[in-house]
């Protein structure tokens, strides 16, 4: 029986951990002497793994998005809205997933893959032992480097897929680039940009503590430090969208849509 | 001048398994300490735990007045910096080559230009015998080196206490020979407490002032060297000699059947005590004592042939 229980409950004493983790390195954000040149290598570290990959994937899907709205939308007979709906969609979703599953798929498994490798080789023990504390060593610089990089991307994962998907709604469309254009503002709105940008600090925020949590409790030899970077990556995207979902309806709920 | 450490019924278990139990000994200021057990019986959890890395179920450390097992995050941070410890490895941060390993808790905790913290560092690469090699990675030198280089970092903070884990594991008997040479020249000079967890027999002869073991989930014995190089408890005899009779067996505790077995059998006669570890100098430490002293104060006769300048290292049968 009591081995039922304990089992049932397992994974709430885990989630319960995690959180603990994220307030702990919420604590640690304020405390001084603050890390800069952990947090500027790290910041040039995770932005020179992702950026390339973000670009790549941006291009596809901002066109993805222009096919597929544009073509819904000329069946409505509103091609003048087509520049404004992909710009919404772009801005609003596509961004903060896109950047968000590359900062944990490229950032957070080389941040899991470090500290555990560190944890393992007792680096993280003799750290602590010096009198040093290792989240606000390694783990703040790297939660706000993983947040600034986000936020960064998410910038040009927008900029990127809009850009795309005008290429491809002018040329392969036949849209008209002055309607793509001037649609921008019918729908969206300032606020869009808002939401989309935060969407991706949170987002960068939760990979980087994600990837911390399991990178610094792996155990168990070079083989811990694989499972951890593999947790790390599933457990990182499972709760991005289920964020991703929670953010989109309360802003959508608060912040009333634009009408023409 | 170290600083002493008090344990009091100290306890630990991960889950339901019981690590060791009732753990209670004083490590003298000052002195060097071995702490011995078949592998497996928690060495490392002992020292982990004296530095707080892990917390015990029960009982109490206390430093300098406070206590390592309840006080506050805040606290333990303070308190660790009168210690220095050698990982088993090394434990040297692979992303910086040695110079700056030794030179982080410097830079970490002091507020030292660098010119001065490179006049430290050096001292202390010249303590160990590392000269030269400061630009290279933990990755590129050997596991005897990477000790040596983590013992440098364990010292730069003049800790007043020093914990050794396994400083002989995977190193061949000379360097052992060397690295204890070390060890007993270091306490000889900056006198601090020294507590060297280990399963070799050879260091626990000849190195320290004290020893305990750790058996079975409790701590067996703890006391002066000659008290426990003498004694006739089976436990400690049959692991202070590495013999094969005796209560200790390939696994955790030897079946009932071949315990029974070994009844009649007679022990081997105790092997003599050799005399202990000098420092080079030749100056004698702080904390040593005369070779046969706490025999004689203990009306114990040593086994024949003991603190014979000339007696053979070698033991076991």
């Amino acid at each position: 029986m009591a081995s039922t229980a304990t089992r049932v409950l397992a994974p709430v004493g885990a989630a319960g951990k995690l959180f603990a983790f994220g307030l702990d390195v919420g604590r640690a954000l304020f405390r001084r002497p603050f890390q800069l040149r952990e947090f500027l290598q790290q910041a040039w570290f995770i932005a020179s793994v992702t950026i390339i990959p973000t670009a790549l994937v941006a291009i596809p899907f901002g066109a993805v998005i222009a096919l597929q709205v544009g073509g819904l939308i000329k069946q409505f007979g509103a091609q003048s809205f087509t520049g404004s709906a992909s710009v919404l969609a772009v801005v609003q979703q596509a961004g903060p997933i896109a950047t968000a599953l590359l900062i944990a798929g490229a950032g957070g498994s080389a941040i899991a893959a470090d500290l555990g490798a560190r944890k393992i080789r007792e680096e993280l023990d003799a750290m602590m032992v010096l009198g040093i504390d290792p989240i606000q060593r390694l783990v703040v610089p790297r939660v706000l480097a993983c947040m600034l990089v986000a936020f960064f991307l998410n910038g040009m994962v927008t900029v990127v897929g809009v850009a795309g998907g005008y290429v491809f709604n002018v040329v392969l469309q036949d849209g008209t680039p002055g309607a793509y254009l001037a649609s921008f503002t019918a729908l969206a709105q300032l606020p869009d940009l808002w939401v989309g940008l935060l969407k991706a600090l949170v987002f960068g925020f939760i990979a980087a503590i994600v990837a911390s949590y399991k990178g610094m409790n792996a155990g168990g030899g070079p083989k811990g430090v694989g499972d951890a970077v593999n947790e790390s990556v599933v457990i990182t995207f499972l709760m991005l969208f289920v964020v991703n979902f929670v953010m989109s309806t309360i802003y959508l709920q608060v912040i009333p849509p634009k009408t023409g | 001048m170290g600083v002493e450490i008090k344990v009091n019924n100290l306890t630990k278990s991960f889950g339901k398994q019981l690590i060791w139990g009732d753990v209670s000994l004083t490590i003298p200021a000052g002195e060097i300490c071995v702490m011995l057990g078949p592998s497996g019986t928690g060495k490392s959890v002992f020292l982990k735990t004296l530095i707080g890395l892990l917390k015990p179920d029960q009982g109490s450390i206390i430093i300098e007045g406070t206590d390592i097992a309840s006080c506050s995050e805040k606290e333990l941070y303070e308190i660790r910096k009168l210690f220095g410890v050698l990982f088993q490895d090394g434990a040297m941060f692979g992303s910086m080559n040695l110079y700056d390993n030794v030179a982080f808790p410097l830079r970490e905790h002091t507020k030292k230009s660098e010119s001065e913290v490179r006049a430290i560092v050096m001292e202390k690469m010249d303590l160990v015998g590392l000269l030269g090699a400061e630009d290279k990675l933990p990755g590129e030198i050997s596991g005897g080196m990477r000790k040596r280089a983590g013992l440098a970092r364990a010292l730069v903070l003049d800790p007043e206490i020093v914990l050794f884990d396994e400083p002989d594991s995977g190193l061949d008997p000379v360097r052992t020979a060397f690295l204890n040479q070390l060890i007993i020249d270091l306490n000889a000079q900056i006198d601090a407490t020294f507590l060297i967890v280990t399963h070799d027999v050879n260091t626990a002869r000849t190195v320290p002032d004290n020893i305990g073991l750790l058996y079975h989930r409790h701590l067996a014995m703890f006391g002066p060297r000659e008290m426990l190089l003498s004694s006739e408890e089976p436990v400690v005899r049959q692991f202070l000699n590495a013999q094969r009779v005796g209560p200790i067996g390939m696994s955790e505790e030897k079946d009932a059947d071949e315990l029974a077995a070994e009844e009649g059998q007679e022990l081997p006669p105790l092997p003599p005590i050799p005399l202990q570890q000098e420092p080079s100098s030749g100056v004698p430490r702080r904390s040593q004592r005369a070779p046969g002293a706490w025999c004689r104060d203990n009306g114990v006769t040593p086994p024949p042939g003991s603190f014979d300048e000339n007696m053979s290292m070698t033991i076991g049968s």
